[in-house]
Parts: structure tokens; C-alpha cells; sequence
């Protein structure tokens, strides 16, 4: 009885356990491995044949070194610390409005809102990029009849260009969430809060928007991780402006470091740094959720 | 009154923001390469869709269907795989002890705060050892691992399925794996369906897994080959109408997929936050 347990865990169980490691253990310990190795290159004027010798943390210090790496580090930092507050709020307002009572033709509007969430990441900015690049987008025609000289793609705006795709796809799937939550809380709450006579702003703030807070946190995490991935956004936008270069984002400029300087072992440490800013940021985050909840 | 007044008037605003660019790629579609650069984009001029829908489909000896064939290949037979994988994983974590059980599900959870473009890259370096790079089975592979898949039907496991059940069952003589097949797996459907659903759209919205694995056009997902589209437009013009025209095709039935399925986004969205 016991062995067949055993053997049911192992074939449940294994199956994923394999194809877990494969893809993410095995590439997280090559990744690691990679970034302590350097390529030397041997014989006369390095025209010999190239061989890997470990480097220790050589990579990590040429990468920790190089402005363009911590630059990108800094500014996808920036990206979040704006983009993803004003995304969950903006998120978390459209679900409460749509909870509401007083709301209207909800299905509609939550199928709107939800709506670009099936749009590609590259899709939405290539589109997007239409609507920002002078001559075809009518945006910047519509603004420029009314007076307003916008470039969305200098190097002072595209950045907020780029929040703006992540917002518009986003968005709506994280007021999905949010309402997701808020469809779990017994009814009863409400009506006792409405008896009481809570209106419906109080009824939203004191009693609906603490409901909602576990979506919030999980969207929030997962807004963090997303933010430090940026890579299709600035890659789609790169031919458009010059206000884009080829290590705009950590994530490009790994790729750049990978498939067009053939760095690999700095392209691998810079992986490395990005899962471990990641890792530090998304903890960090729950933990701070954690101990205001236990105070 | 008021208050229906000014919910409205923010709900209708919001709508516009989310609706518009999509509104500009239906008419945008609708335009040759010189329509689109010389009209009013929020209004039609000489539209002809049948005509420029048809000149994406024929382009390139009709790579672009090749393309979308690709996409349902990647993402149907990996959300499909990842479904069974994620789902006799969190059944086995939920319902049977066994030492190192809690270690197993942590380190899966630290897997879903991984960013996956981390991984890509190193992927890339092992595959490109076996041999393995641009080939099918290097996007598929890596696209039926879904940690998140796993820690939601863990907890789907726990909550839904009885263990009188399960005991009832093994009184009867069933077999552990027929007991999964015929049982477990029918009880936890409305996790299933989430899972799929998620990693569906996750792979068929990938985008930097194929970048850096594929190199030959006739393997790529249609997010890579418009993109690749959209990198030639300075030398061939007539792209950016394609690129145009493909665009729209590539997310009508996407975007009708997750309007008509919302209500599993959320119902299994819920399973998974409340325990955060």
C-alpha cells in the first residue's frame, strides 16, 4: 500500500519536477555558472583559439561598472515606481466604479477594459508606435490642429510613452483581479454596511478597498517582476526614435550583450542580476505588505 | 443621480482610452500604405479590407497563415501539456504527504517570482549545447512548465476535491493513476479551464522565448513574424500596411476569446489571491 503511494507521487509528481528543473533550475545554474567564466582568447594578438577560465566575479564587476547596465537598472526603476502605482490605482478605481451600485452597462465597459489584455505585448506597441509616430498618427495630427506640439518619442517622453502601452495593457486585467476579490466577499457585508447606513464612498473605502487588498498586493508583485522584464516595448520602438538605444532596459541590453557582442558570460551575470533585483524587490514587497498586516 | 451621472462619465471616459487605438487598427486596416500615411486615421478613406486583408494572407507565398498555424501549435499543445503537468503536480502536493513536500511546493513558488526573460537567455545557452535551439520543441518545451499552474491547482486540490472520495475509491481497488484520471481530474475542471486559459494567452502573447530560440521565419509565432515585418518596413513600404492588416487579424480572436471566457479569469483568479 505504502510503495503504491510512493510510486502514485512519483508519477504525478515527477513528470513536472523533471521539466521544472530542465527549465528552470538547469538555466538558472548554467546562468550562474556562465557568469563566472570569461573567454580568453590565446596565441598571437588573441587570433588563437578561445577557451572559458574562470573569471570570478569579474563579469558582475563589468556590469556592476558600466553606466550603460546600471543606467537601464535605474531607469526601469523610475518606470515602476511611476507606472505601477498609477496602473493599480487606475485599476482598482475602474473595479470599484464597476462594483458599484450606480454603475451602468457593466458587462460592456468590463469587456472594454479588459479588452487590450488580448493584444500582444509587441502587437500593442507596434501599434502604439503608429499612434506616436508623426505623419500617421492621428494623435499628434489631433493635438497639433489644437496647438500642441507632442513628441511622445523624445528622450524625455518616450519613456512615459512605454508606461503608457504597459498601462493600457494591463490595466484592465488587473482590475479583473481586483474584481475577482471583491466578487468573493459575502453579500451580507454589504447589505449590513448599507443598513447601517454607509454610502457609497464610505461603503468603497472602508469596506470594499481593505476586501480587495490580496488582489492588490498579487497584482502589485506581479506588476514589479513585469516591469524589470521590459524588453518588447523598447525593442519595437528603438527603429522609431533615437531616443532609444540598444540598452535602453536591463532585459535589452542582456540581449544585446548575448546575440551582437557574443558577451555571454556578461550577458548570463546580467541575467543573473535582473532575477536577484527581481527576487529582492517581490519579497521585499510582500514583506513589507506582511508587517503592516500583523500590526 | 449624481453619483450615476459621474460614474458613468468616468467609466465612458476610461472606455475611450482602452477602445481608441483599437478603433484606429480596425480602420487603419482598412488602408493602403499611402491611405495610411495621407487620411484622417479616425476616419475611413477609400477603404477596401477584403482586398488588403487578403495581400497579408498571400505576401511572402502565404507565410503569414504559417505563421498563425505556429502560434496555435505553441500555445495549444504547451497550455494543453502545462494543464496535465500543473494539475497531477498540485493534486500530488495536496493530497498525499510525503517528506520534502513543502520544499518541492517552495521552491516551485519561488519559481513564479522568476522572470521569465532571466531564464530565456540562459535557456537559449543549454539548447544551443544539445542541439536544440530553433526547432519546435525548443519553444514548446519550456511553454508547459507553469509554476503559477502548479500553485493554483494545489490549492483548487485542497479545497475541492474530498478525501472520502478519494478513499472510497481505493476501497473499490482503483489504481492511484486511474483514480486521477477518472476522478481528480473531472472534480477540478474549473481550475483546469483557468490554467489553460492563462498559459494559452501567456505563450500566444511570448514574444521573447521564440526571439531568442528560433531563427528560421517558417518556425516563428505570429507576434515574432509581424514583428520582423515591422523591422523591414524602412526597406518595402507596403509592410506597414501588412503589418497593419496582420495585427488585426492576429488579435480578433484573441481579444473575443478573453471577452467570452472573462468569467474564468475571474473565478480562478480568486483561488489564487486569497491565499496570497
Amino acid at each position: 500500500m505504502r510503495r503504491h503511494r510512493t510510486l502514485a507521487v512519483l508519477a504525478l509528481l515527477g513528470p513536472f519536477c523533471l521539466l521544472f528543473a530542465g527549465c528552470f533550475l538547469a538555466p538558472i545554474g548554467y546562468a550562474l555558472y556562465q557568469s563566472l567564466l570569461k573567454v580568453e582568447r590565446s596565441g598571437p594578438l588573441g587570433l588563437g583559439s578561445d577557451r572559458s577560465v574562470f573569471a570570478g566575479a569579474a563579469n558582475y564587476a563589468a556590469a556592476l561598472r558600466d553606466d550603460e547596465f546600471t543606467g537601464s537598472v535605474v531607469r526601469v526603476l523610475l518606470f515602476g515606481v511611476v507606472q505601477v502605482p498609477l496602473m493599480i490605482v487606475l485599476a482598482v478605481v475602474l473595479a470599484l466604479l464597476l462594483e458599484s451600485a450606480s454603475a451602468r452597462w457593466v458587462p460592456f465597459f468590463r469587456s472594454a477594459f479588459f479588452l487590450p489584455h488580448g493584444v500582444p505585448g509587441v502587437i500593442a506597441s507596434i501599434l502604439w508606435g503608429f499612434l506616436y509616430v508623426p505623419g500617421i498618427s492621428p494623435i499628434v495630427k489631433l493635438l497639433d490642429d489644437l496647438g500642441l506640439q507632442v513628441n511622445f518619442l523624445s528622450s524625455g517622453t518616450v519613456l512615459w510613452s512605454i508606461a503608457n502601452i504597459v498601462t493600457w495593457q494591463f490595466a484592465g486585467y488587473n482590475m479583473l483581479i481586483v474584481i475577482a476579490q471583491l466578487k468573493a466577499v459575502r453579500l451580507e457585508l454589504y447589505e449590513a454596511a448599507k443598513i447601517d447606513g454607509a454610502n457609497a464612498w464610505q461603503l468603497a473605502r472602508y469596506l470594499k478597498l481593505p476586501m480587495a487588498r490580496p488582489a492588490i498586493v498579487l497584482t502589485t508583485v506581479f506588476s514589479i517582476i513585469g516591469t524589470l522584464q521590459l524588453f518588447s516595448e523598447p525593442l519595437v520602438l528603438r527603429p522609431l526614435t533615437v531616443a532609444v538605444n540598444d540598452t535602453y532596459t536591463p532585459n535589452l541590453n542582456a540581449y544585446t550583450q548575448a546575440f551582437v557582442n557574443n558577451n555571454y558570460n556578461l550577458a548570463a551575470a546580467e541575467a543573473v542580476l535582473l532575477a536577484l533585483v527581481a527576487c529582492v524587490l517581490s519579497f521585499g514587497f510582500l514583506r513589507l505588505v506582511g508587517r503592516q498586516e500583523d500590526e | 443621480m449624481k453619483y450615476r451621472i459621474i460614474v458613468a462619465s468616468l467609466l465612458a471616459v476610461a472606455a475611450v482610452y482602452f477602445l481608441v487605438p483599437v478603433y484606429w487598427l480596425v480602420l487603419a486596416a482598412t488602408k493602403d500604405t499611402t491611405g495610411l500615411f495621407g487620411s484622417n486615421g479616425f476616419w475611413f478613406a477609400d477603404p477596401h479590407p477584403i482586398r488588403y486583408l487578403r495581400m497579408v494572407l498571400d505576401y511572402d507565398n502565404g507565410i503569414y497563415g504559417r505563421w498563425i498555424l505556429n502560434s496555435i501549435l505553441y500555445a495549444g499543445v504547451g497550455a494543453t501539456a502545462a494543464t496535465l503537468l500543473s494539475s497531477a503536480a498540485g493534486y500530488a502536493l495536496a493530497k498525499f504527504s510525503f517528506p520534502g513536500r513543502e520544499t518541492v511546493f517552495n521552491v516551485v513558488l519561488a519559481g513564479v517570482l522568476i522572470p521569465a526573460t532571466a531564464l530565456a537567455l540562459p535557456l537559449y545557452l543549454l539548447f544551443n549545447k544539445i542541439g536544440l535551439t530553433n526547432s519546435y520543441a525548443a519553444v514548446l518545451i519550456p511553454c508547459m512548465v507553469s509554476p503559477f499552474g502548479v500553485y493554483l491547482c494545489r490549492i483548487y486540490a485542497a479545497a475541492a476535491v474530498p478525501d472520502g472520495l478519494l478513499e472510497a475509491a481505493r476501497i473499490d481497488g482503483a489504481g492511484e493513476l486511474a483514480i486521477f484520471g477518472r476522478i481528480v481530474l473531472r472534480v477540478m475542471t474549473p481550475a483546469l479551464v483557468t490554467v489553460f486559459l492563462f498559459q494559452f494567452v501567456g505563450i500566444w502573447n511570448n514574444f521573447f522565448l521564440p526571439l531568442v530560440m528560433l531563427s528560421d521565419q517558417k518556425l516563428y509565432p505570429v507576434t515574432l513574424g509581424l514583428t520582423s515585418w515591422h523591422g523591414y518596413t524602412d526597406r518595402a513600404p507596403i509592410l506597414y500596411q501588412l503589418t497593419v492588416g496582420g495585427a488585426l487579424l492576429s488579435v480578433i480572436p484573441l481579444m473575443i476569446l478573453m471577452v467570452v471566457l472573462q468569467r474564468y479569469w475571474r473565478s480562478g483568479l480568486t483561488q489564487g489571491s486569497l491565499k496570497v
